[in-house]
């Protein structure tokens, strides 16, 4: 047998342990799990909704969906090439398919058959890429997508979905048979603060104002603050805090990355000095950053800088370690936020 | 037969640390995967302490024999292997899956530069064990001769797959390949345990019958119990005189050494709780018992 006592020398030395984000009273939930309840509501409501997985039907949350309409269910193996390809040929039929797999591979591995069979058709097909970002955590850099909103924006024809809480997503996901061609829906494995609250109806391609800091006429200390997903709860804490010191701060919530609404985005420059940051668990570059600069470097040059991952790979950790290292905790995103502030003030 | 009863006896052994590292590891990390490292320990231990050509305080040595693995989530088996050869202390081990660890919750060369690749998503580990055994040949046909004889030593590319990963269709072009070069040092291991995350791989993609797939794909098959020394070494050195690639399909007991987890799908992408981790190494005390005894 082996020495347990081997073992114990590098316990010592290094204290892996973490303390967890800050815990209130709010509900905590994956945007994963509002997608399951919106799936299993569009399935009891629309006959032509299938559902396909590659060999990870509970992590995507597709379980519920294939136990209630078996018949409706189409297990595809661990084959994501084969999986969009197929659901292109159900859209073709007239069905509505749900294709499902981790967002690092769906998008990241089928992204030709995704451009060609399905976008490039305009088949309605719903790409569901979970487990983006970094709040992965443990898995590691290959699991954490952060270049599928660029992978999946710079199709033709399709609609991005990024939802910052399950409540959003789940309403989302109910508004996708309006949607017209085809969808990306990005979901994030970890649970996360529930942000709206259970009557929040948001609309596809909306751009919403969440939060105004109540200092709002302190123009020189002002700056608009443009979140995606999960990690809105990160900039709306660090808003708060910022708050009390002073700053004045709005802070826009973008579901929809694409279509989006540029002249909302020009309003909300204007209204904010002309001083933007983006936050999001994506790389900076081909995400909501590079998005928010391209409208606003058109149409109403501004100063936009940038939260988010750049130009590296992810690794293994919890999320409160990634968040830090990566610079997407609340205290990072607050120190972003006054350089913004300061900067030609 | 090339090995004797206490050589057997000794791997089977290793077999049984490595597995109880793996148990220590996925405790400590709260995560990852149980049912594949435990089904693969007794074919890396044969492989590590029996067949491979490599120098662990050398990991880097030119001539060494290549490991690709493929299925990269079976990492803790891989990682508690190599430490226990000796290419790191054991003790590290614990570092699985943490933040600044150089053991990745799955493989990554950044952190780990003596892996031979990075890996994670499946399906791509087999077009690289054919591109380095491509290359290889290349620069064993060119450069033998201007070097001197001895310099692009004859090696082996260990790839490591899963029954479930062969879903994905890459595997399948990389074995017509594989065929079409005639690769006769590509040794490629599936670990047919059987399961996958969604269920039995019979169920969930049918891969039956798996040997006469490979054989009409014009490979050389060797099916064995994945759990049986002798088979194991036999495997590998009629892998290594063979003329034509070798596919080893090793049928394994996924989870196999935590009797309550053998067999068990669930137990894919599970770790162990405290109280699993007991009940496993009380397990494995009485396996090392009767190896002890005879
Ligand atoms: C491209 C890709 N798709 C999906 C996954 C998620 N995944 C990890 S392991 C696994 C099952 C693989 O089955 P098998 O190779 O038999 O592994 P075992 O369960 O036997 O360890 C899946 C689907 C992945 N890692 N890569
Ligand atoms: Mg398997």
């Amino acid at each position: 047998m082996i020495d347990k006592n081997i073992y114990n020398s590098i316990l010592s030395q290094n204290n892996f342990k973490e303390s967890s984000l800050d815990t209130s009273s709010l509900l905590k939930m994956a945007t994963r799990e509002g997608f399951g309840e919106g799936l299993l509501f569009l399935g009891e409501n629309n006959q032509e909704v299938v559902a396909l997985a590659a060999d990870l039907t509970e992590s995507v949350q597709m379980e519920k969906f294939k136990e209630t309409f078996p018949n409706r269910f189409f297990e595809i193996g661990v084959a994501e090439q084969n999986l969009v390809s197929v659901a292109s040929g159900m859209a073709a039929i007239g069905k509505l398919p749900f294709a499902a797999s981790y967002a690092a591979f769906s998008p990241g591995r089928n992204w030709e058959q995704i451009r060609t069979t399905i976008c490039y058709n305009d088949r309605k097909v719903v790409i569901v890429g979970a487990h983006a970002g970094l709040s992965v955590g443990p898995d590691g850099g290959t699991h954490q997508a952060l270049e599928d909103i660029g992978l999946m924006r710079m199709l033709p024809n399709i609609t991005v979905l990024s939802p910052s809480d399950s409540i959003e997503a789940r309403e989302l996901v109910k508004l996708i048979p309006k949607i017209k061609g085809p969808v990306y829906l990005r979901l994030a494995r970890e649970k996360s603060f529930v942000i709206h609250d259970q009557g929040y109806r948001p609309e596809v391609g909306s751009v919403d104002i969440i939060y105004t800091t109540a200092n709002i006429e302190n123009r020189n200390k002002r700056v608009g603050i443009i979140s995606t997903g999960p990690i809105l709860y990160q900039v709306l804490l660090a808003a708060k805090e910022l708050e009390v010191e002073g700053f004045s701060v709005q802070i826009m919530n973008i579901h929809t990355i694409k279509p989006i609404d540029k002249n909302k985005i020009v309003e909300f420059a204007k209204n904010n000095n002309k001083k933007i940051l983006t936050v999001e668990e994506h790389q900076t570059s081909g995400g909501l950053g590079s998005t928010i600069s391209e409208i606003l470097s058109e149409e109403y040059p501004s100063l936009v800088r940038k939260v988010g991952v750049k130009d590296r790979y992810g690794q293994s950790g919890t999320v409160e370690q990634l968040y830090k290292e990566y610079g997407l905790d609340k205290e990072s995103i607050k120190e972003e936020i006054k350089s913004l502030v300061h900067l030609y003030a | 037969m090339n090995i004797t009863d206490v050589e057997v006896r000794e791997i089977e052994m290793h077999a049984i640390e490595i597995r109880e590292s793996i148990i220590t590891m996925l405790l400590e990390a709260g995560s990852g995967h149980t049912a594949g490292p435990l089904g693969m320990a007794d074919v890396f231990a044969t492989l590590y302490f029996k067949i491979l050509n490599h120098n662990p305080t050398n990991p880097f040595w030119k001539n060494r024999d290549r490991v690709i693995l493929s299925n990269g989530h079976i990492c803790p088996v891989l990682y508690a292997t190599m430490a226990h050869a000796g290419y790191f202390n054991i003790a590290e081990l614990l570092t699985l899956r943490k933040f600044g660890s150089r053991l990745q919750g799955h493989p990554h060369r950044e952190f780990l530069s003596m892996l031979e690749t990075s890996s994670g998503p499946l399906g791509s580990g087999l077009s690289q064990a054919v591109g380095m055994a491509l290359a290889d040949r290349l620069d064993r046909k060119t450069k033998a001769g201007s070097q001197g004889i001895g310099a692009h030593q004859h090696k082996y590319f260990y790839c490591f797959m899963g029954d479930g990963e062969l879903d994905e269709g890459q595997n399948w072009e990389a074995f017509m390949l594989l065929a079409k070069q005639k690769l006769h040092n590509v040794i490629c291991i599936i670990d047919r345990n059987r399961i996958q995350i969604d269920g039995d791989t019979e169920d969930v993609m049918p891969l039956d019958p798996l040997s006469h797939k490979l054989d009409k794909f014009n490979l050389s098959v060797v099916e064995i119990d994945g759990h049986d020394i002798r088979q194991i070494v036999q495997a590998f050195l009629i892998a290594k005189k063979n003329i034509k690639p070798t596919v080893i399909i090793a049928n394994t007991i996924p989870g196999k050494g935590f009797v309550r987890a053998e067999n068990d799908y669930r137990w894919h992408g599970k770790p162990p709780t405290q109280k699993d981790a007991d009940e496993a190494f009380d397990n494995m005390r009485t396996m090392y018992g009767r190896l002890s005894n005879n």
